[in-house]
């Protein structure tokens, strides 16, 4: 049985816990607790958006048009890239290879930074065509109100998903600097891995955004004016 | 039965978490659970007048019927402030942040939490959280009711509307954090053959507690940043005119409040499982059914939420499911009552401060859960829904209920996180003060309710005067109830009776180790062999 | 004390292996899904989009998440997390859903 603070010499050991395997199941059931408290966050707008889409299905046809469906499935895939080098990244740190941690974190943020650059372009779109709510709406269809609203749940949803990734750079920058001081190896890796599980929750709500925001109206008729 | 024999000399002197070192980025800067309990202990308390002090402003406008202390804008700050005060600033935090932090790791025999790190976060976003409160009370505070309905809260209210919403979201983080590190900890962090069966009920009320935490704020969270939203980019999500739904807001609003209700009671009944146990000698009366019934409650919890919009515009249908499910899950709490009563029944009963509280709590909880039976009752409901019945059955439980039990665990464990005794004598008074003053506050409110008297009016029909007068005569007894406490409490910091270990009697992990603990808590880690609440007893369980 | 969580696979090389299959199948689902999403299918829309989606998840969950290899209680907190978000829709909905239903009131 353990005695007294383990003993484990590990810079990176804490004390409250009895050994590195410990701390490392510790780490990952945590980080997946903090993952459902994502869920129902981003739960909260899938369920708004479920509410109102039953209630204006032809409205929300409408407004999807205005998206870009083949940007939107680019952006997907680039996403889907960054997962890929993600989870090579969190092997590699496993096995010790931080100077090949840093060269798949880098691919990741590209990734990322791609990704919020397209979206950054494509919230400029919706500038351009006057489908900002608030700021600068100006849609003359009958159901406007009503496409204005789906508008709305579009910019928050994707805002706060690309507000996660901005966050996601952040950590993955952070890892790159603990990665160049050569800290990660088979003993520990836990920061590697459990960023890398947050990058890929933000990966899976753009998999569920994607087809909920651009593709309702993508197989009907053109409603829009372009 | 309590015991206080004097401990020998050296022990006073041994290093514990509170001499072990000091000055104030110690403390600003620890990861020590006990410490970060005592900052949370200081900070509530803090916030705890505030709120209470805009309940003494609303009960004194009340004396009369006419509105003549304050304007009724200003009535609406009042009310409202008081309510996002004691809600999210003091109760949600109160037992977790504060008991259960200190208590928690010791009772199961662990060094210290999970992420201790994130546990210092989890206070510090509470400050940020509560500054931002402060703000908005200086700046003149906001009065949509705790509940910020929209539209008015979005479209028309002229308060800090935002920053209060901000305010609330990060207090979230807080309660969000806290149940994190509760739920990891509590499940990879047991001494060896500290079986899940061998828990005190302490812990799975806490636990239970941290699912819904978990669970259910983060839905608060994007509610709250949907209404910043609308307010700040004049969009309507829960607009009409645009064909939003005003009761979306309240699906979404309640979908986490109702929940959070229980995150506010179930350490509370946590606590008064640990004393009642202790202070009648005898094992819990059906442990599985009680830790079930914690767990049952934080399920069934989230299925209810429906039973505040019987009247605001739900379908009816929706309003008889949700009906149903309210009646459902009044049944574990009830169950936890009966086991209660149980465990006394037969038990060597002594009447330390403690277990007048779990007195009181049982009592005032079991007449607040009842008429909770008659709000869920769809058609008394639309002659009860916002008036002083609602109000006086939440207070019955939050006050009468949740409020008794912290005060009962503050007493009982007073001595382990201090190393000092209460004076006994004061203690019992006050007490008796608390509940006295508390059944005159609120009891006549059912009464006001019943007959008609809408909440949050500060101006009444001259015949609601009387009952009026007496539910503030009774705040002010309450008022001094909680006062002198406050008095005593610091007091014996100085110049209480040093504790022994275990003043008590009690069994339990966190009564094997010095009072106050050492900073790792035990000098070795604890080996558990024994069922919890092993009390020695004459009389065995009956059934 | 408490055993490890088991990790990712002894065989990094296998390991990788599958996380490329897994990759080129989440960039082929993600085509499937724009290109049917362009074929009007009735009320069948919203289903196939959902069930790629969820498949799609599924994938990323089990093995760039590595739940596949995770302990127990990992998996129940993860399954909760989406089985809360299915009572706050399913709730919500029997509101929405039942608006338009003849009153009680008014005789059935």
């Amino acid at each position: 049985m353990s005695d007294a603070p383990a003993t484990v010499t590990h810079p990176a050991f804490a004390h409250q816990f009895d050994n590195l395997g410990q701390q490392r199941d510790v780490a990952v059931f945590g980080m997946w607790v903090f993952l459902v408290t994502e869920i129902m966050f981003f739960g909260g707008l899938f369920a708004g958006y479920t509410v109102y889409r039953s209630m204006y299905p032809h409205a929300f046809a409408i407004a999807s048009q205005y998206m870009n469906v083949t940007v939107g499935a680019l952006n997907t895939g680039v996403l889907i890239c960054s997962s890929l080098t993600m989870v090579l990244a969190v092997q590699a740190a496993q096995l010790g290879r931080n100077r090949v941690v840093i060269w798949f974190l880098l691919a990741t943020i590209a990734f990322g930074l791609v990704f919020l650059g397209v979206k950054a372009y494509e919230y400029h779109e919706k500038w351009v065509e006057q489908v900002v709510p608030g700021f600068n709406f100006h849609i003359h269809l009958p159901e406007a109100r009503q496409i204005e609203l789906l508008m709305v749940f579009y910019f928050v949803m994707t805002g706060m998903h690309a507000l996660h990734m901005v966050i996601g750079v952040g950590l993955l920058s952070y890892l790159i600097w603990r990665a160049s001081k050569d800290e990660f190896g088979p003993d520990y890796f836990n920061p590697v891995d459990n960023i890398g599980l947050y990058w890929h929750f933000v990966d899976i709500v753009w998999i569920f955004l994607f087809p909920m925001l651009y593709l309702i109206g993508a197989h009907l008729p053109r409603m829009i004016h372009e | 039965m309590s015991t206080t024999t004097l401990p020998p000399p050296d022990l006073i002197v041994r290093p514990n978490y509170l001499n072990v070192s000091h000055g104030l980025k110690s403390w600003l800067l620890t990861k020590d659970h006990k410490r970060i309990a005592i900052l949370y202990l200081l900070s509530i308390t803090f916030f705890f007048f505030i709120g209470g002090f805009f309940a003494f402003l609303i009960r004194l406008e009340l004396l009369t019927p006419a509105g003549d202390l304050v304007s009724d804008d200003n009535y609406n700050r009042l009310f409202s402030m008081h309510g996002i005060i004691m809600v999210f600033l003091f109760l949600i935090p109160s037992v977790p942040a504060v008991l259960g932090n200190f208590v928690l790791p010791i009772m199961i025999g662990a060094r210290d939490l999970a992420f201790p790190r994130v546990n210092l976060l989890s206070w510090y976003i509470y400050v940020l959280a509560g500054l931002f409160t402060l703000f908005v009370v200086f700046a003149g505070g906001v009065d949509t009711g705790w509940t910020f309905y929209v539209p008015y809260s979005s479209l028309y209210a002229n308060g800090w509307v935002v920053a209060t919403a901000v305010g609330v979201f990060i207090a979230g983080f807080s309660s969000i954090l806290t149940g994190l590190n509760f739920i990891v900890t509590v499940h990879k962090m047991r001494a060896p053959g500290l079986t899940w069966g061998r828990l005190p009920l302490f812990i799975w009320s806490n636990y239970a507690t941290a699912i819904i935490q978990v669970l259910g704020t983060p839905v608060l969270a994007i509610t709250l940043t949907l209404l910043a939203v609308e307010r700040i980019a004049h969009v309507g999500i829960f607009d009409p005119k645009v064909g939003g739904d005003p009761v979306l807001f309240q699906h979404m609003f309640w979908f986490y409040s109702h929940p959070a209700v229980y995150i506010m009671i179930l350490p509370g009944m946590g606590v008064i499982s640990e004393i009642v146990t202790c202070f009648s000698r005898k094992r819990i009366f059906g442990y599985s059914f009680v830790a079930a019934a914690s767990l049952a409650i934080a399920v069934f919890g989230f299925l209810v939420w429906g039973h505040h919009m019987f009247v605001t515009g739900q379908s009816i249908y929706a309003g008889m499911v949700f009906s149903l499910l309210s009646f459902l899950v009044a049944i574990p709490s009830a169950i936890k009552v009966f086991n209660w009563t149980a465990t006394m029944y037969r038990g060597s009963i002594s009447y330390e401060t403690p277990m007048l509280y779990a007195f009181g709590f049982i009592g005032l909880f079991t007449i607040g859960g009842l008429t909770g039976l008659f709000l869920a009752t769809l058609g008394l409901d639309v002659h009860l829904h916002d008036t002083y019945f609602i109000i006086a059955h939440f207070h019955y439980i939050m006050v009468g209920g949740m409020l008794m039990a912290y005060l009962g665990g503050i007493h009982f464990w007073w001595p382990k996180m201090t190393g000092r005794m209460y004076p006994e004598g004061w203690a019992r008074f006050a007490a008796l003060l608390v509940f006295v003053g508390f059944n005159l506050t609120f009891g006549p409110q059912f009464i006001l309710g019943y007959l008609g008297m809408p909440r949050r009016y500060h101006a009444y029909p001259p015949e609601f005067q009387v009952l009026n007068v007496l539910s503030t005569a009774g705040a002010s007894i309450l008022a001094v109830g909680y006062l002198i406490p406050m008095i005593y409490l610091i007091w014996s910091l100085k110049y209480g009776r040093i504790a022994a270990p275990n003043p008590w009697g009690a069994v339990g992990l966190e009564w094997q180790t010095s009072s106050p603990p050492p900073t790792e808590n035990f000098e070795t880690t604890p080996i558990v062999t024994e069922e919890t609440y092993h009390y020695s007893n004459e009389a065995k369980d009956f059934v | 004390m408490t055993a490890h969580e088991k990790h990712a696979p002894e065989n990094p090389a296998a390991a990788r292996r599958s996380y490329v299959y897994v990759w080129l199948a989440l960039l082929a689902l993600t085509f499937a899904t724009t290109t049917v999403g362009k074929i009007d299918l009735g009320p069948f829309n919203v289903y196939v989009a959902l069930t790629i989606a969820v498949i799609k998840a599924l994938l990323v969950m089990l093995f760039f998440m590595h739940v596949n290899h995770s302990r127990g209680i990992t998996r129940v907190y993860v399954v909760a997390g989406f089985f809360w978000l299915g009572i706050m829709l399913v709730m919500t909905l029997t509101d929405y859903l039942t608006r338009r239903w003849p009153s009680p009131s008014s005789g059935w």
